[in-house]
């Protein structure tokens, strides 16, 4: 089973945030990344770069497939893991913690409070796996 | 409504992903692609193929029949021996590729990818007058395993009395398997050693299991499309309908030596002949991509400053760890060591042509 830990939010295309003022650190789910399969490659934007919530803001690749992942938060990059250029595995290995992939700057922070839960989301994915 | 083969209730019991691939309902990956993958270069992977058409061509002119419509020299063929092939349009275009099986001399076998069984088999039928051939589908008759891989052999000797080491590459034989008639040839879509066992469907879930649970001490795992794709890649093997099509001829397309010219006429001979007289303006190239960034089916290439093709298939390498691909590009760039570009979503990144195949099994066995 995935593992969902309950201090983060969720969003329904998998991706997590951890918020802290108005700071957050994105990344993609355990159970993204199992769907995914091993990471081969990550495309991630610049600090800076400003992106509206559900807008797609990089894209993480297996063997198999190209997947987008998309802004929990309206915000602007302000760091992105660079060390997943040379070990983007360590998505699949820890997704939560050294696979992280941005840290945005939201322009409203309530906003990251309209998100799931780790009950909500488990939920749904539990749903989505059994469709 | 998407078509099953007998294995898919076995194949979703482990785990199997299943997606529509050709009106078939398949298993894309179980444990996953690369470790699938990697287990077929160092061990063994089990493939349910079932969903490939069979034909069957029969009657007293059957040879003279399949010389006029596949490229490759029929003639050549000795009772069980097996051969890579083109159905080819007026125009030289590749309706598919196949493989031809002779039984006998009066009697073939054509094993067509599963996008095209109804096409081919129509396409067939409709030349087969003059010649009085016998052209029936055959294809809900037999299951079709592959067995691929260096321990391959092992795995599939220790379930016959049949001496297996007797089967050359690109020969078949009528073997038993734990009880199981089956046809074995020594073919494959992987670059490994390997198998693939004809049967009847009843057959079907006792030979998938006996094999699994032979195999498993050895590394046998079941493996997908996905595997199946990254691993024929590699190999430089081309997919119908990705890399070759009904635009395109074998000599564009690199296989000009499976087309047979001293043999007499066939279907599209006139084209195919002059452009291996002339030459041709575009080739199938194999390339490396000098970047992170996997180059996917579909992507731009771009060479001084403008576009000169398309990724025909694309994919990272798990065994060879590189990014690679083939794609129609003008002569001109079709030279090994020539710089091109892949446009990835917006971005050019290098890369560079180079030899085919890109992965070449060692000579284990002498």
């Amino acid at each position: 089973m995935a593992n969902t830990p309950e201090d983060l939010a969720y969003t329904k295309d998998h991706e997590w945030i951890r918020a802290k003022g108005d700071l957050a650190t994105v990344g993609i789910t355990d159970y993204a990344q199992k769907q995914l399969g091993d990471v081969v490659y990550v495309e991630l934007p610049k600090p800076g770069d400003r992106f509206e919530a559900t807008e797609p803001f990089g894209s993480v690749e297996s063997v198999k497939a190209v997947s987008e992942i998309y802004m929990p938060v309206t915000g602007s990059v302000v760091e992105v893991n660079e060390s997943l250029n040379d070990s983007p595995e360590q998505i699949n290995e820890d997704p939560y913690a050294d696979g992280w992939l941005i840290v945005v700057k939201m322009e409203n922070p309530a906003q990251a409070d309209g998100l799931l839960t780790s009950a909500e989301y488990e939920d749904y994915i539990k749903a989505e796996a059994g469709e | 409504m998407l078509k099953r083969t007998a294995l898919f209730e076995t194949q979703a019991a482990l785990g199997g992903r299943m997606v529509d691939f050709a009106g078939w309902e398949m298993p894309v990956q179980f444990s996953g692609p690369t470790q699938e993958h990697m287990a077929v270069r160092e061990a063994a992977g089990l493939f349910d193929v079932s969903h490939m058409g069979e034909i069957e061509v029969q009657g007293p002119r059957a040879l003279d029949f399949l010389q006029f419509v596949t490229t490759n020299d029929v003639a050549r063929l000795q009772d069980n021996q097996v051969q890579y092939s083109m159905l080819t349009n007026p125009d030289g275009g590749i309706v598919d590729d196949l493989l031809v099986y002779r039984i006998n001399h009066e009697y073939y076998l054509l094993v067509v990818n599963a996008a095209n069984t109804d096409k081919d088999f129509t396409w067939i039928q409709q030349q087969s007058g003059p010649f009085n051939a016998e052209v029936h589908d055959t294809s809900a008759g037999y299951v079709l395993l592959a067995l691929q891989g260096p321990v391959a052999e092992r795995i599939l000797q220790d379930l016959t009395d049949h001496m297996l080491d007797r089967i050359p590459y690109y020969w078949s034989q009528r073997v038993s398997i734990d009880g199981c008639e089956c046809r074995v040839s020594r073919t494959g879509y992987t670059g490994e050693d390997g198998f693939e066992i004809f049967s009847s469907p009843g057959n079907a879930r006792h030979l998938w299991n006996r094999l699994l649970v032979t195999g498993q001490p050895l590394g046998l795992v079941p493996c997908g499309l996905a595997a199946r794709n990254t691993l024929r890649l590699e190999a430089s093997l081309r997919l119908w309908g990705n890399d070759m099509d009904e635009t395109t001829t074998p000599v564009e397309a690199g296989l000009g030596w499976a087309v047979k010219l001293g043999k007499g006429d066939f279907i599209g001979r006139e084209v195919i002949e002059r452009q291996k007289r002339e030459g041709v303006a575009r080739k199938l190239a194999g390339f490396v991509v000098e970047d992170r960034a996997p180059a996917r089916d579909g992507y731009p290439i771009a060479a001084d400053g403008q576009q000169i093709g398309s990724v025909n298939s694309g994919s990272p390498a798990p065994y060879l760890k590189k990014n690679i691909g083939m794609a129609y590009v003008p002569v001109q760039y079709a030279q090994p060591g020539t710089p091109i570009e892949i446009v990835v979503r917006g971005r050019s990144v290098a890369a560079r042509i180079v030899e085919m195949p890109f992965y070449k099994r060692g000579r284990r066995f002498d």
